[in-house]
């Protein structure tokens, strides 16, 4: 049969529409119409019709088949109509046969055609779409282990990744409109051109679901900025890695966790995004432990550090619209952060005393007595967010306070003070010294309900010489 | 059985196909490991081997198969890869 002249039907046994046009089928066939059946189910089926097997959808996917039954009339190559379910007289307008289907309703809605069955677009798309996928394709032995050669070529941070098959990957791009070809970022420290098919890559291994997508590649872009300098976050020998803070909407929606244990583990999005960050810097980037990254001790949120910040239960506007960006608007703050150091006060009631607290563990942050050049976030928990809230204390009150208890006087910061060696140079012994340079100090509202501590996340070498925090927003 | 292919997650600038570990110049200062397949009086040759070796100074780990019809054991690879340098596989029958 000509296939570029005739009709071309796509039923399944299991849509009763498609049974019920079955004896309409036989009908046209009989009465010499060019028709080719496609089954997508059951090959028997019709029965007595010679059915094409379409189990494996490859004409139903290049046919663009959405419903069955579908009726196609092809003229030249090209389909001049489409006819979807069952409908009497446009069956016999498009066919020039009258008298169709004796007995039958007039018309009648079809099925969802088995292409669109859940995970089967990226299915199809990975066995029978265009080549939108550019990355090389490597061919395991049959009797390779799959984690075991992503282990072996160096993909992985130590822990299992999720193997990046081409169906994953299509499904993974399906979290963002933007193209996959983009470059997203230059990745250093080899300085590659990411694009954003690489950060998908990476994000299937991470265990990211396709949601988190536009969260990752925001991440990646404010990571690759002058201003964050992941690169020499990642060769220092310092304890610190990228800490991502996601502020608005796309939080909620994704199902991050700001609540209880948020710097912790358990919550996918938060555990994957961060990763899914740290796996483009290995993979694509070429950062790795004893090459670029010359850490002495490195800590455990180097496999992953994100978490959201809790809006809805915080005193204060959130740290990215803080930070510039419009309120409603999703954004991700990128922060060159160390380990996490809990903190306690339980007794504290009026914010002057717990802002006593905060600011003496602040002051320890890398050494009591360096200041300016390490930035920290503090993550004020519920319970002690609280005690400002009660007061009426805005974040810029509160950081006022703490600009004022963490000037400490210049002769017992500097080097030799307090039988210390280490210190800020005998120059500053005269005036006070700040802790934080300003904007050094980043403010956030985070965790469980239950619990009067709060936490210090210390930073890095900060401002131009070093890391300075980048709030960038989310596109979708 | 199809073989999985999967998506280089790099920048690509590294040979898909991993190379072959070069073959050491001297036995100097190295450990060979010696592998008995289990197959009748592999042993023999492998304990003329390990004296000649150890006669010269080589560190030599010995090291078997629980079968010859099987491949080794993903285990017992890793382990000679991870304490050996060079390897010698004996088939003697």
């Amino acid at each position: 049969m000509d296939p570029s002249n005739g009709y071309v039907a796509f039923v399944k046994a299991e849509c009763p529409t498609c049974r019920l046009v079955e004896p309409v089928l036989a009908q046209l066939r009989r009465a010499g119409l060019p028709l080719t059946v496609c089954t997508q189910d059951d090959p028997s089926f019709p029965a007595g019709l010679e059915a094409v097997d379409d189990t494996d959808l490859g004409r139903s996917y290049e046919a663009g088949v959405e419903i069955v039954p579908t009726l196609l009339h092809v003229r030249d190559g090209a389909v001049v109509e489409a006819l979807q379910g069952w409908d009497r007289a446009a069956w016999e307008r498009a066919t020039g046969v009258a008298g169709l289907g004796a007995g039958l309703p007039e018309h009648r809605a079809g099925c969802g055609s088995r292409t669109l069955d859940p995970g089967m677009p990226e299915l199809l798309a990975a066995r029978f779409g265009g080549e939108t996928l550019r990355a090389r394709r490597l061919e395991l032995g049959v009797l390779e282990d799959e984690f075991e050669a992503m282990f072996e070529r160096g993909w992985t941070d130590g822990l299992p990744v999720v193997p990046p098959t081409r169906q994953r990957v299509l499904r993974m791009l399906e979290g963002t409109r933007r193209h996959p070809g983009e470059v997203v970022a230059v990745v250093p420290p080899d300085l590659v051109e990411c694009t954003l098919e690489k950060v998908a890559i990476n994000a299937v291994m991470a265990g990211c679901r396709p949601e988190y997508l536009p969260v990752v590649l925001t991440a990646l872009e404010a990571a690759c900025t002058g201003e964050f300098n992941v690169h020499g976050l990642l060769a220092t020998t310092w304890a610190s890695g990228p800490v991502v803070i996601v502020n608005g909407p796309v939080a909620a929606r994704i199902g991050m966790n700001s609540g209880g244990n948020a710097l912790g583990q358990g919550n996918r999005a938060n555990a994957t995004i961060g990763r899914a960050l740290q796996l483009v810097v290995r993979n694509v980037g070429g950062g790795r432990p004893g090459g670029v990254d010359r850490a002495t001790h490195g800590n455990p949120g180097k496999y992953t550090f994100c978490f959201a910040e809790d809006e809805r239960g915080s005193p204060w506007e959130p740290l990215a619209v803080e930070r510039g960006v419009a309120v409603g608007t999703s954004a991700v703050t990128l922060f060159a952060g160390s380990g996490v150091q809990p903190l306690v006060d339980q007794q504290s009631r009026t914010p002057e005393s717990l802002a006593g607290t905060l600011a003496a563990c602040l002051q320890v942050v890398a050494h009591p007595k360096l200041a300016l050049a390490w930035d920290a976030v503090l993550v004020v928990s519920p319970e002690h967010a609280r005690v400002f809230r009660e007061a009426g204390w805005s974040r810029s009150r509160l950081r006022e306070e703490l600009d004022g208890l963490l000037l400490r006087p210049g002769s017992e910061m500097v080097r030799g003070a307090g039988g210390i060696a280490e210190g800020m140079p005998q120059g500053m012994a005269a005036a006070p010294i700040p802790k934080f340079r300003p904007g050094g100090l980043l403010i956030v509202h985070a965790g469980g309900t239950a619990g009067m501590f709060s936490a210090i996340i210390g930073g890095w070498a900060s401002g131009e010489v070093g890391s300075q925090p980048v709030t960038r927003e989310v596109r979708e | 059985m199809t073989r999985p292919e999967l998506l280089d997650p790099t920048s690509e600038r590294q040979p898909a196909a991993r190379r072959r570990v070069s073959r050491p110049a001297s036995l100097e200062g190295l450990t060979v490991g010696l592998l008995d397949i289990s197959k009748p009086r592999g042993d023999v040759f492998l304990d003329r081997l390990e004296e000649l070796l150890s006669a010269r100074g080589v560190e030599v780990l010995r090291f078997r198969k629980p079968t010859f019809t099987k491949p080794a054991p993903i285990d017992l690879r890793r382990e000679i890869s991870v304490r050996c340098d060079a390897v010698v596989e004996a088939l003697a029958d």
